[in-house]
């Protein structure tokens, strides 16, 4: 019995243990991150072109262009991911097509990222010749975080109770008119929180913005759609690894990736807030 | 009123274009894949392909076109990630699902989502400055980047998805079997054991298979910090280059419509194949440890 | 006395199951028809086939006829939402939408189309005056509805389903989440509704049935066993098996 009882303060202090190492993981990152990199930061480096062959001056353009991507992506991927998973919660029956949809999603949702960036070249750079551009890479993340918007959105539209369509098909709506002033409202906060989260992941992927429209360095902001862009994340990988003085512009790729660590998580604690306060409405609802 | 019933009926053949999309787009992955991988096999043989490891396609005169070293530094990392990341990734997940308070969980649940948020540049990141120099100076390395030090940041990569899923797995085990174990006087250890693991036992693979999905796909991490070395990996601490690397890495540089750039659309097919397994069999998995009363 | 709703002969299938089995109904204008019977019965599943509410599950299998003003509900090529405006529908569980209290009553109103601004508030009005709730709420229209309590929030429900001015009224089981009080004004309610409109009502509660009903249909097993005036159908049933139920034997 007395063995029982060791082994049984052993064992589940080695699963707090594992529980403080995971969380280590990540306290270290964030510490190297943010310790070393705030020295840099100034609006000179926030606002500011690389200068002398990128050892000195800012990050300007990285930001501007992952910002810019990150909008055709939005453009592109939360209207197609609504309509998506709409159809999956409110019309699709259990017929073969639609499980096939299902399926796809689910597959789509573990594809490597760098096979997106393969799809990218051959589709939208090469196939459909919109070259090296801000589209291109744009629509290519967008298909990347596709899979993770239509199941978060999907998941919203469950948790709306059945009874505010039923109620609304009662009073003589159509289907879609049920969807869009019953269903919808109620799930705007979690379709939002999925939407944010899932671009805040295309904001920082690299390699299918890798080969479709990413470049090492340009004088100008991109004009349009159609022009290629400077990222955070292919800056970052640049100065540590690409950079001709390495180990002198170090202070700019810990700058660099404090500046885009702080987008993600600043994107992500966004999304946390909205669904707190959403779960908390929805207890008051009930 | 007709236009009514019209609008209606035209947005549910807009979302089912929509959502076939996604049909398309993965058939058009694979189709893409295949279209240009196989036009790679004009000049090169099966054999030489896959049974070698020699990759030199810029190789003057004559070109080699061998994966196998490749696929051993993709295997090699993958394996050491999961040594890392099972004990820790299915430890933790117990603890949140069956030790933990609820207050606890969730508050560790957002900050394990937030690991899985760090952009992976970030994590290739850190392998340079600093994992990486830390395995030179332990292990008396002159240089860090090695396998070793992928596995260990692919393994941080891949404990979000890997906790996230076990902890699902294991908190959908019915409370009845655990309080079947405590009156037969088993203490929460033994029942955590000899009950509760084994009952979520194909939830906790599905995890570790998703995981291990996560790790072979990863290009940025394994680009940026194992050194990218072409030769076949003798052990962890040489330097490894993996097949997502060796597309990141060579794609940018090679002539359109070159057997070498269809050769990269080869081994991307094969990725793809082996994370489209990976996705079945997790899913297979996953759909059966759901526990239904 | 006119036939407001005739059912013909009415089978419903849930996948292999049969769950109405030839049903046979009457239900005359401007009546209050109770169905009442033990739990499964069915009767839950013949109101909503009344509105066609089983077109949302594609397990549901409907054969027979439903006639309103001799005229097939399910006839092909019928309008179905057209169907639901004509026949409305309060439901178990009060159900208003997360909007104000306005926008619950005025929803039906809306979505068809109407959008003057001053009809709409005359409609509020006095479609809340109609069900009792004018004098509780007049200061609070912007409000949520959920803000009202369980009885209020059924009260606006039946409101809001008058509104857009049905033919029939179905409510299934209205107060069986409701208190003694909640449930008075709701029956209260009701009798006054009746002289506009054709009400049929499932409901568990047998002296609720007596109180408002002037047909009652009593089911079992997906068939109408009997199907009598209230006061006749308690006091005097034909069936045995209507006796039994009514002894509480069974259910």
């Amino acid at each position: 019995m007395r063995q029982n009882s060791l082994q049984q303060r052993l064992g589940l202090n080695t699963l707090r243990f594992f529980v403080l190492l995971v969380l280590l993981f990540l306290g270290i990152i964030l510490w190297e991150v943010f310790s070393k990199g705030s020295g840099v930061i100034n609006s000179g480096f926030l606002f500011d072109y690389p200068r002398k062959g990128m050892t000195l001056g800012g990050i300007f353009p990285t930001i501007m262009g992952t910002i810019f991507v990150t909008l055709v992506t939005t453009i592109f991927a939360i209207p197609m991911g609504i309509a998506t998973a709409i159809y999956l919660s409110e019309y699709a029956n259990d017929n073969t097509v639609n499980r096939l949809i299902r399926a796809s999603i689910r597959n789509l949702a573990g594809v490597p990222s760098i096979i997106y960036g393969l799809f990218g070249v051959a589709v939208f750079v090469q196939g459909m010749g919109l070259g090296s551009s801000v589209l291109s890479s744009g629509l290519t993340l967008g298909l990347l975080t596709l899979p993770y918007i239509i199941t978060t959105t999907e998941e919203a539209l469950k948790n709306v109770p059945h009874s505010y369509r039923e109620g609304a098909l009662a009073l003589g709506a159509t289907k879609w008119e049920a969807i869009w002033t019953n269903v919808l409202p109620s799930a705007v906060s979690g379709i939002v929180t999925g939407s944010i989260l899932g671009l805040s992941r295309a904001a920082g992927e690299t390699a299918p913005i890798l080969f479709t429209g990413v470049a090492f360095y340009l004088r100008y902001l991109p004009a349009s759609v159609s022009d290629s862009f400077m990222a955070m994340p292919y800056h970052l990988y640049i100065l540590s690894t690409q950079h001709h003085a390495i180990e002198e512009v170090r202070p700019l790729a810990y700058g660099t990736a404090l500046v885009l660590l702080s987008l993600v998580f600043v994107l992500n604690i966004i999304a946390f807030i909205i669904r707190y306060r959403y779960r908390n409405f929805n207890k008051a609802r009930i | 009123m007709q236009k009514r019933h019209f609008i209606d009926r035209a947005i549910k053949w807009l979302f089912f274009g929509a959502a076939a999309t996604s049909v398309l787009v993965l058939l058009g992955i694979f189709g893409m894949l295949l279209f240009n991988g196989v036009k790679a096999f004009a000049h090169i043989s099966l054999a030489e392909f896959f049974f070698t490891s020699n990759w030199n396609p810029s190789a003057y005169g004559e070109p080699s076109y061998g994966i196998l070293a490749m696929l051993a530094s993709t295997f090699l990392v993958t394996l050491g990630a999961m040594l890392l990341a099972v004990p820790l990734g299915v430890g933790a997940a117990t603890y949140l699902a069956q030790v933990a308070t609820e207050k606890t969980r969730l508050i560790l649940k957002p900050v394990i989502e937030l690991l899985a948020a760090i952009p992976s540049v970030v994590v290739g990141f850190i392998g340079i400055v600093m994992v990486g120099p830390f395995i030179a100076r332990v292990f008396g390395l002159s240089n860090g980047l090695t396998a070793l030090n992928g596995a260990i940041l692919l393994a941080v990569m891949s404990l979000p998805t890997i906790i996230t899923v076990a902890e699902d797995a294991i908190r959908s085990v019915p409370n009845s079997f655990k309080e079947a174990s405590y009156s037969l006087g088993a203490n929460q250890w033994t029942t955590l054991i000899k009950v509760v693991l084994p009952a979520a036992y194909s939830g906790i693979i599905a995890a570790i298979i998703l995981g291990m999905g996560r790790a072979i796909g990863e290009t940025m991490t394994v680009l940026m910090a194992t050194g990218n070395a072409l030769a076949m990996p003798r052990g962890f601490f040489d330097p490894v280059r993996t097949m997502t690397a060796t597309i990141a890495i060579e794609l940018g540089e090679v002539p359109y419509g070159t057997t070498h750039y269809y050769s990269l659309f080869a081994v991307g097919a094969l990725l793809f194949l082996i994370s489209l397994v990976v996705n079945l069999l997790a899913e297979n998995l996953a759909g059966r440890y759901r526990y239904k009363l | 006395m006119k036939t407001k709703l005739a059912v013909r002969d009415l089978h419903l299938h849930y996948g292999t199951k049969e769950v109405l089995k030839g049903i046979n109904l009457d239900i005359p204008e401007n009546n209050i028809v109770a169905l009442i019977g033990p739990s499964g019965c069915g009767k839950s599943t013949l109101l909503r086939a009344m509105n066609r509410m089983h077109d949302l599950n594609p397990e549901a299998k409907v054969k027979g006829k439903i006639l309103l003003d001799d005229d097939d509900i399910y006839a092909p090529g019928k309008d179905v939402v057209a169907v639901r405006r004509k026949i409305g529908m309060v439901f178990q569980k009060p159900n208003p939408f997360p909007k104000s209290i306005f926008d619950n009553i005025a929803y039906g109103l809306k979505i068809a189309g109407e959008n003057d601004k001053h009809k709409l508030h005359a409609i509020v009005e006095r479609t809340l005056r109609s069900s009792y709730l004018w004098e509780e709420v007049k200061d609070d229209l912007d409000k949520s509805a959920l803000s009202l309590s369980g009885g209020q929030q059924q009260r606006l429900c039946i409101a809001r389903a008058v509104a857009v001015q049905p033919e029939v009224l179905l409510m299934d089981e209205p107060c069986s989440a409701l208190d003694p009080i909640s449930t008075a004004k709701i029956e209260a309610l009701m009798l006054e509704l009746k002289k506009e409109y054709t009400i049929v009502i499932v409901t568990h509660n047998m002296q609720q049935a007596q109180r408002v009903a002037d047909l009652t249909a009593f089911m079992y097993f997906g068939e109408v066993i009997e199907f009598a005036p209230t006061r006749q159908l308690f006091d005097a049933p034909q069936m045995e098996l209507t006796a039994n139920y009514l002894n509480g034997n069974f259910g």
